[in-house]
């Protein structure tokens, strides 16, 4: 068991809902973290966000946690949901949002 | 890097060789494209085993070599 994802264990569940991310929610670095911002932004969710250019340790560890390649990568509960064109996909059909009900996660007030 | 469409599209079909692949550029310059890939072994497989799956077809180029890859993924009707 290595450090780092012991501190990824950590991260995923101090939030019901997770990103990690090029940038940050307000400064997006890549067209694929906007675009997931977007969409969380969209549901009015509240989430945490990594900025993954600003720690290389968790660049790296998330993508052998996950076993995804890409950044972005959204975590909802602690649980794995995919990267951004799995949030599209799954936001357009409504799936996203009905997750969001189901797993209790708390709106933006 | 870029990777032309004709090879990843190429790389797919060598690991799913029943998938119909569909692959848009972008952005004309040969670095952000599209990929629809539906194909029979999807069937009854999660969303993100699908990706997976044409993920592992591409051999690590995603996220490296390949950033630029908006991927859907379906089995056919």
């Amino acid at each position: 068991m290595s450090d780092i994802n012991s501190r990824i264990d950590e991260i995923v569940s101090k939030d019901d809902v997770v990103l990690f991310m090029k940038g940050t929610p307000l400064f997006p670095q890549c067209g694929f973290s906007s675009r997931a911002v977007a969409i969380l932004e969209n549901l009015g969710v509240e989430y945490g966000s990594v900025d993954v250019l600003q720690d290389m340790e968790i660049r790296q560890g998330i993508k052998t946690y996950s076993d995804w390649p890409t950044i972005p990568q959204l975590y909802v509960k602690g649980e794995f949901q995919g990267g951004s064109d799995i949030m599209m996909e799954m936001f357009e059909s409504g799936e996203l949002k009905t997750l969001m009900t189901e797993k209790g996660v708390k709106e933006v007030s | 890097m870029p990777m032309a469409a004709g090879e990843i599209e190429r790389l797919i079909k060598a690991a799913l060789p029943d998938a119909e692949v569909e692959i848009r550029d972008l952005a004309g310059d040969g670095d952000h494209y599209a990929a629809h890939v539906v194909c029979p072994a999807f069937a009854g497989k999660a969303r993100v085993a699908q990706h997976k799956m044409v993920y592992d077809a591409l051999g690590g180029r995603m996220g490296g070599e390949l950033h630029a890859l908006q991927l859907t993924t379906a089995a056919p009707n």
